[in-house]
């Protein structure tokens, strides 16, 4: 399916949670949906025969720097040889978002990156440890806001 | 001993000094610390393979601190490993060495300024012996570093410890 066609899909299904559909001026083609809706969005272009997005090929986190964060999906189908990338925007007071590890087993570590790196919460995530940084490390380093700390158990971290 | 067999047919005594036969035997068989954290470890396997042969100088990689004389930090130490490194120094016994090697084992490297997860420099957390520069340094330089500590043990005296 072309990108059209998948966005008309997903707006006939949901209406009003597929916020942006952008394909023009852009690297690559993207949709932007509510961050309520993303498990079933998510599930609907997993399971749907048409669409069957059977690959989550990059789950990332962004910090857009306007007090939101962002997690963008990186879909492809093996089955259809059609990609699609998802983002969604999430205030960065209080960033929650669904896991769509349950989906994509893929998702799992990724999105505990995203939580290590950016903070974000996964609900209903099997297992949400940091998974790079150390479990005491004060903070999530890759926000704009992040200040690198003066001491890290007794160690100057500072140049 | 080939030099010796040809030179005294029978058993003989030789005389030197207690310092002089410590400090040989220990520059001699400096085992090395079995570990690798980045890109420096490649090369430091490297030194270890056939080219480069460290088994000449008697430096052979054990896999447990407790038969360890150097410590070779080969790579970035994050701020993770740093509390692990400090373990596992503790745990070699004396003497003991440090060989700190590459830029990011020595100051922090590239990642100096923007490196929230990176020790700046292990001698934050153990005491260096020799720095070698490079990033990361050829297995030449590594063993230039090891012939550099060895003559810091040749100079070493029972009295006064000074590696």
């Amino acid at each position: 399916m072309t990108f059209d066609e998948i966005t008309k899909k997903l707006r006939d299904a949901f209406g009003d949670a597929v916020i942006e559909a952008q394909s023009e001026g852009v690297p690559e083609a993207f949709l932007k949906v509510a961050p309520a809706k993303i498990h079933e969005i998510a599930a609907l272009l997993h399971d749907d025969p048409d669409l069957r997005f059977d690959y989550l090929m990059c789950l990332s986190g962004v910090d857009n720097g306007k007090e939101t964060l962002g997690v963008v999906y990186h879909l492809y189908s093996m089955v259809h040889r059609h990609r699609l990338a998802l983002k969604t925007d999430l205030p960065a007071a209080d960033p929650k978002l669904a896991t769509v590890s349950d989906l994509w087993p893929t998702a799992n570590w990724h999105e505990r990156e995203a939580w290590d790196m950016f903070g974000i919460v996964f609900e209903n995530h099997p297992d949400l440890r940091r998974i790079l940084l150390p479990e005491d490390y004060p903070g999530h380093p890759l926000r704009k806001d992040f200040k690198v700390p003066g001491f890290y158990n007794g160690m100057k971290v500072p140049y | 001993m080939g030099l010796l067999d040809r030179q005294f047919n029978n058993s003989n005594v030789i005389i030197t000094s207690m310092e002089n036969l410590l400090n040989w035997a220990r520059l001699s068989s400096l085992w090395q610390m079995q570990f690798g954290l980045a890109c420096c470890a490649i090369e430091m396997m490297a030194a270890a393979a056939s080219h480069y042969d460290f088994d000449r100088f008697g430096v052979i990689p054990r896999a447990t601190p407790r038969q360890s004389d150097v410590m070779i930090v080969a790579g970035t130490v994050t701020l993770k490993m740093a509390s692990r490194i400090k373990r596992l120094y503790d745990q070699m016994s004396e003497p003991r060495y440090v060989v700190s090697m590459g830029s990011c084992s020595n100051c922090g490297g590239p990642y100096w300024e923007h490196g929230y997860h990176v020790l700046k420099g292990v001698d934050r957390v153990i005491p260096v012996d020799v720095y070698v520069p490079g990033c990361p340094p050829r297995p030449e330089a590594l063993m230039e570093g090891i012939i550099k500590l060895q003559e810091k043990i040749r100079r070493e005296s029972l009295v006064k410890k000074s590696a």
